[in-house]
Formats: structure tokens, C-alpha cells, sequence
């Protein structure tokens, strides 16, 4: 009845298979008469439907169904001093998201802010804990942690030292960059005609491969990384960076993600490209890339935040460690150090935090449009 | 050969699709488009059945028998090719890099080693069982799957309701609850050093709430438990939360206004109708939380390196220190347990979703 509500692209698709089962049989010539049927056909069916939906619509309601309706909507409708209630507890509600969003953002927040305190500093406050300057014993150091949210004065030094005078970190942040970049490119361009042709094939053998790809998808690294270890093994990449590229480009996480996207697109509109004479290679780049393109920008952003992120495969897959991407490096900071630390893992968050910025609504939609499994 | 033969006897198809076929048309059905009604009825229409059966007449003696066709596809059709030809890539990748080395790997569990190849049936996996890392490791990482899931999957739903109602600045919440799905955990792992260290904020805010509180080393007592999990809900939150978020919104409003019509309470309707409505989504969110959970490695490899606290050792630290030794018996019998292990667990969710949320969608 009312299912236009909750799902807008639904009744679209409806119509669309609706359509799609009325037209000729694929390859047939387009003169056929029956190809002025499917309008027809969805006329009728929709005037059918409305009046469906005019007969089960509800006549005449008891007091006490009244009265329950009116339960349902109250809170559009609320007065006196319920809706102060009502304004009381929505009002902790949001002290209680407050409160969460405050959690949320501090580890972030406290990140970047000390990311301007100059190492004397960072040593005085956090000294203990990563053993700064213990033998010097001249810098003043705190006893207990001292955290702190603003630098006493700001200074951009770590910055300084981090972009001019010391190469490695720039060498392993270029790392992270040549392991991720490719990944995210091939993985994007393989799964997108892989999943093209899961959604546009059918039969029990593309159902069987498809399910594979998923139990692949779900699969732990622990047991992914040792077959991943024999093949690159196998195929002498071993050490190399292909040992993790490869393997990422072809992990199954995107043709799932864009599989599903992709049934979405009504069947009717493939009948109509056809009808019109588009070949196939035109289908898919006229009508389904367009189709799919916020999705093709949030299942991008995700692949990049799972590789920038990335440890486990580079310490197993690449033994020499020149190669190791920054977030492996990050960990093994000197102790004296700990300032260009924080200014690394904020340089480090940079790109990622950038592409949230631009893409947050796409990636929200699109882990939506994951949200299960079937 | 087929079109030969029913041309020569003459003979027309019986439309009888076996029953197979059409149990297959239903199947494929819901998994593509649950809401779809009709669906098989279609399928049906267009292609010709998989299975007929075609009259055919014996020559010599003229006895008419029916003879079961099946169709054939047609792998050259125009209309598919170009489709078919799209998922080779992928495919080829898949199965060189997963597939047929997982396959490989599984023959390795049970062989001697890989240079004698003979076979020990299950005595690797035996000595797998007696290793103490090894059990220590599972153990481990059992005791933080199935704290850290429960944990994330219902805090995450919390989170959905609480932005699902009418707060607001609901935008702004979501936009900060997300964010730290994108700040890699290199990053952070330096604050929550500084914060759980034993000299650290944690237990400086701690005593100063409670008197008796005597300060902890947090990654080397057995609460190095709590700061990881709190490091794998700050992560892990926000995902889950828009997974819920969306499973929320799918919930049909005139089911509920129907029931509140019909008499029935807030509870019922959470418990009868929202709640089975987003059977599917906690099944997902489950997994998905399952998954990342075995990725905690990350986390406790960046806060405490390759030798961690007994309590923090875990199956990931088990495979690295085994990939260094490269002891292909282990690694083997380890990879195929785990997977094993993932698709019972895995297979059971799926089972008990089906019972709660059977009947749900149409």
C-alpha cells in the first residue's frame, strides 16, 4: 500500500521488471508489435494497483482504533505538559549525543592539537611514557602524564622537521602511497565489470561463483594471508610490492559492494538501450557507469581507508621493512622522536580525513546499501 | 543434435518444466529482488525450460519414448558475452589468489611436509591442538570476539536510535560518531599510549574518582582487555551504526501504524516488528563486527609490538611468529581451522536470523 514511502527506488524497479517480462525475447528485431506493450501493460497494472489500494483502504475506524491512531502520532500533536516531557527528554537525549560525539572526536581532537607542541614540550608532558630524555636531566619532565588540549605555545617546529629534515618518514608515507593507490584503481576498475556481469547474468554457476566470492569476503587475514603467502611465493613477488598489490586488487569486497548497486538498476532500462540499438559496451559505460557512480566513489574511499590503513600484509608479504607503508613505521617511532610522531600520524590522517570531508554523504549511502548480506 | 531429433520425430515439446526448474526460478527470485512479486511466473515466460522432455520414435520399431532434453546455453550469445566477459579478470584473480591456494593449503594440513608430501591425515591438525601458543592465541582471541562483538553491535544500535530520534543537529552527530572510521589507527595509538600508560591520564582521572584506585600498567595486567576493546568501538562504532541507521529507515511505517491501530505497545512493536525487520542487519553487523575483531591484531601490534602481554597474544600473533619459522604444517592446519571455525560461526548466525526473522520479508 504504502511501500512508495519506505522504499522510493522500489516501485521504479517494479515497473521496470514489469516492462522488462512484456518486451520481445533479447535480439529480436525492434518492430516487433509487442514492443508497444510494456506501457500499455504498466497503465493497466497501475490503475489496477490504485484501485486495490482504494478497496483495502480502511472505511470507517472504531473510537478505540481512533484513539490508538492518535497514540501513534502524538508526538506531532502533543500538548501542555507532556510536550515539556517530551522537550525534557529529547533535550538529554542530545546531552547524551553530545556527551558520545565529544568522546568520539577527543582521540582526534588531542591528536592534532599536540601535533603543535615542540618536542621540548611533548618531553615535559609525556616524557614517562616513551622514555625521553630520561638521561639528560635537565628538561623538566611531569611525573604523572600530563595531557594536555592546547599547546602552551604553538609552535609548527615538528612540521618543519618532519617535511625538511627528515626523509624517512616522507619515504614511508610515499610507501603507504604506492601500495594504496593502485589498490583502490584495479580493485575498482576489476570489480566493476565483475559485478556488471553478476548482476546482468543469471544461472546456478554465477550464483555458485558469487557466493564464493562472498565466504572469500568474509574470510579473517589469518586465513587469507597464507594462501596469499604461497601464491606470491609461487610467483616469485614474494618481498615485493606486488605481493600486496595483487592480492588487494582482486580481495572480492568491491564486486560485492557495486553487485548490489548494480541489481538496483531497473532491467528495462537495458531492454530500452537495446531496443535503441546501444551495443553492450555501450550499456555498460552509457547507462550503468552514471548509475553507479556515488557508489563507485564511497566503495573507492572504503577501499582506501582499509589499505591506508594496512599492517598485517606488509609485515608478512614484505619482509624489508625500506618497504613497510607509514602505518607500520608509525609504531616504531625513537623515543626521541615522539614529537615528530604526532606531527607524522596527523600528516598521515590528512588524505583519508580529506576524502571523508568531500565524500562522507556517498560513503554513508553507500555502506547503507550494504547493510546485508543477501 | 537436439533441434535433429525434434524435427525428425516431429514431436512437440511438453511445456512440463521439471520440478527442479521451477523450484530454481523461486530461488533465484528472492535473491535478487524479495519484493518483486511475480517474479517466477516471469522467468518461466521468457526462457525456454531447463529440462524437457521430447517424444522421440524409434526407427526399428516405432515405439514412441519420451526422452529427457536439457538445454544448452549458449555461451556466444551476444547479449551476455560481453557480460561473461567482464568477470574473467576477477575471476581469474580470485582464484589464483584465494581459491585454488586455499585449496593448496588445505593439501598441505595433511601431508607430512611439502617436500615429502605424504600423507599424516589429521596428525598436524592434533599437533596444532597441543601447541600451547597456539591454544593461548584462540583462547585469546575468543575472549575478545565474543566481549568486544556483543559489545559493538549493541552500543552501535544505540547509537542508530538515538540519531533515529528527534535530537537535533542529527547531521553534525553522524558526521562525528563516522569520523573516526576514517583516522588510521597509527595515528591514534599514540594518545591512547599517553592515556593508558601507568603514569598515564587513565588512571590519574581514575584515583582521583575513586580513593582506593591503585594505578594499573594497563597493557600488562589483565585489563589490557578494556583499552583494546574501547579502541575497537571508537573505530568500529560509527560503521555499524549507519548499517543500522539504514535497516531502521527500511522498517515499512504503515506496518507500525497498523499495530499501534490494532492495540499494540512501544514494546511489541520494538520486539515484533523492528527488531525482525532488522534481523538481517544484525546478522550483518555481527559478522561485520566478528571480522574486524579478528583484526585487533592491528591494534595491539601498533600499541605493543610482536611480543605483547599473554592476555593480548593472539591468533595473528600466532600466524606472523609461524610465517617467520615458516612452518607450512602449522600455518596450514591454523588457516584451515580458523576458516572452518568462521564458517560455523557464520553458518549459525544465518540460521538463527532465519528463525527470528523468517516470514519477514514477504
Amino acid at each position: 500500500m504504502t511501500s512508495e514511502e519506505t522504499v522510493k527506488s522500489a516501485p521504479a524497479a517494479e515497473e521496470g521488471e514489469k516492462a522488462a517480462s512484456a518486451a520481445p525475447p533479447a535480439g529480436d528485431p525492434p518492430v516487433t508489435p509487442a514492443a508497444e506493450s510494456p506501457v500499455k501493460a504498466i497503465i493497466a497494472r497501475k490503475a489496477e494497483e490504485e484501485k486495490k489500494a482504494e478497496e483495502n483502504a480502511p472505511k470507517e475506524l472504531t473510537d478505540e482504533q481512533k484513539k490508538s491512531l492518535a497514540r501513534f502520532h502524538r508526538r506531532k500533536k502533543i500538548q501542555g505538559p507532556r510536550a515539556f516531557f517530551t522537550k525534557v527528554g529529547i533535550g538529554i537525549l542530545t546531552v547524551f549525543a553530545a556527551v558520545s560525539a565529544v568522546i568520539f572526536l577527543l582521540p582526534t581532537v588531542l591528536t592534532i592539537t599536540n601535533s603543535f607542541m615542540s618536542q621540548s614540550e611533548i618531553n615535559s608532558n609525556y616524557g614517562v611514557v616513551f622514555n625521553a630524555a630520561a638521561g639528560t636531566g635537565k628538561v623538566f619532565m611531569s611525573k604523572v602524564v600530563n595531557l594536555k588540549f592546547i599547546p602552551d605555545i604553538v609552535s609548527f617546529s615538528q612540521y618543519r622537521d618532519v617535511l625538511l629534515k627528515n626523509p624517512d618518514y616522507l619515504f614511508k608515507f610515499w610507501n603507504s602511497v604506492i601500495l594504496t593507490v593502485p589498490i583502490v584503481i584495479f580493485q575498482v576498475l576489476v570489480a566493476l565489470g565483475a559485478s556488471y556481469s553478476f548482476s546482468r547474468l543469471t544461472g546456478r554457476l554465477k550464483e555458485i561463483v558469487f557466493f564464493l566470492y562472498i565466504i572469500v569476503m568474509l574470510m579473517p587475514y589469518q586465513v587469507t594471508l597464507v594462501p596469499n603467502y604461497l601464491v606470491s611465493e609461487k610467483l616469485g613477488i614474494l618481498n615485493t610490492r606486488l605481493a600486496v598489490i595483487l592480492p588487494g586488487i582482486f580481495s572480492p569486497f568491491a564486486v560485492y559492494l557495486l553487485t548490489k548497486e548494480m541489481r538496483r538498476i531497473p532491467k528495462v532500462y537495458y531492454e530500452a538501450a537495446r531496443l535503441d540499438g546501444a551495443s553492450e559496451f555501450n550499456i555498460f559505460v552509457r547507462i550503468v557507469m552514471p548509475m553507479v557512480n556515488s557508489s563507485l566513489a564511497s566503495v573507492a574511499i572504503l577501499i582506501f581507508i582499509d589499505y591506508w590503513n594496512m599492517v598485517e600484509q606488509p609485515l608478512i608479504l614484505m619482509k624489508d621493512e625500506a618497504m613497510h607503508p607509514l602505518s607500520v613505521f608509525l609504531s616504531k617511532i625513537n623515543s626521541g622522536d615522539t614529537g615528530l610522531a604526532f606531527a607524522v600520524a596527523v600528516i598521515y590522517m590528512v588524505p583519508s580525513l580529506l576524502l571523508f570531508l568531500y565524500g562522507e554523504d556517498a560513503l554513508v549511502n553507500g555502506i547503507a546499501s550494504s547493510a546485508t548480506l543477501k | 543434435m537436439d533441434n535433429k531429433e525434434k524435427k525428425e520425430s516431429g514431436a512437440a515439446s511438453l511445456p512440463k518444466p521439471g520440478p527442479e526448474a521451477g523450484d530454481k526460478g523461486e530461488k533465484k527470485a528472492k535473491l535478487h529482488f524479495p519484493s518483486v512479486p511475480g517474479k517466477e511466473k516471469r522467468e518461466k515466460e521468457k526462457k525456454p525450460p531447463r529440462v524437457r522432455y521430447v517424444e522421440v520414435t524409434d526407427p526399428k520399431t516405432g515405439k514412441k519414448t519420451l526422452k529427457k532434453v536439457r538445454r544448452k546455453k549458449d555461451i556466444t550469445d551476444p547479449n551476455t558475452l560481453f557480460a561473461r566477459v567482464l568477470v574473467i579478470p576477477s575471476l581469474i584473480g580470485v582464484m589464483v589468489f584465494f581459491v585454488v591456494p586455499f585449496i593448496i593449503v588445505f593439501y598441505y594440513s595433511v601431508l607430512d611436509n611439502p617436500i615429502n608430501k605424504s600423507f599424516v591425515g589429521l596428525a598436524n591438525y592434533k599437533a596444532l591442538f597441543a601447541n600451547k601458543a597456539f591454544t593461548q592465541a584462540a583462547v585469546n582471541t575468543m575472549k575478545l570476539s565474543f566481549t568486544a562483538v556483543p559489545l559493538a553491535v549493541a552500543l552501535s544500535l544505540l547509537l542508530a536510535v538515538l540519531l533515529d530520534s528527534k535530537i537535533p543537529g542529527k547531521s553534525l552527530f553522524r558526521t562525528f560518531f563516522i569520523s573516526p572510521m576514517m583516522v588510521p589507527i597509527a595515528s591514534i595509538v599514540l594518545i591512547w599510549q599517553v592515556v593508558f600508560d601507568q603514569r598515564g591520564t587513565a588512571n590519574t582521572i581514575l584515583s582521583k574518582l575513586l580513593s582506593s584506585w591503585e594505578p594499573v600498567d594497563w597493557f600488562k595486567s589483565p585489563k589490557c582487555l578494556i583499552v583494546i576493546i574501547l579502541l575497537f568501538l571508537w573505530k568500529n562504532l560509527g560503521y555499524n551504526m549507519v548499517l543500522f541507521l539504514s535497516g531502521i529507515n527500511n522498517i515499512p511505517k504503515d506496518l507500525l501504524e497498523v499495530a499501534s491501530l490494532e492495540g499494540a505497545g512501544p514494546v511489541w512493536r520494538m520486539f515484533h516488528i523492528k527488531f525482525r525487520y532488522l534481523s538481517p542487519t544484525f546478522l550483518f553487523v555481527t559478522i561485520l563486527s566478528l571480522i574486524n575483531s579478528f583484526k585487533l591484531f592491528r591494534e595491539i601490534y601498533l600499541l605493543t609490538g610482536s611480543y605483547p602481554y599473554d592476555g593480548l597474544y593472539m591468533l595473528q600473533h600466532f600466524m606472523n611468529n609461524t610465517f617467520l619459522s615458516l612452518d607450512y604444517q602449522k600455518l596450514s592446519s591454523a588457516a584451515i581451522i580458523m576458516a572452518a571455525a568462521m564458517v560455523v560461526i557464520i553458518g549459525l548466525l544465518f540460521v538463527v536470523e532465519s528463525i527470528f526473522g523468517k516470514d519477514v520479508e514477504e
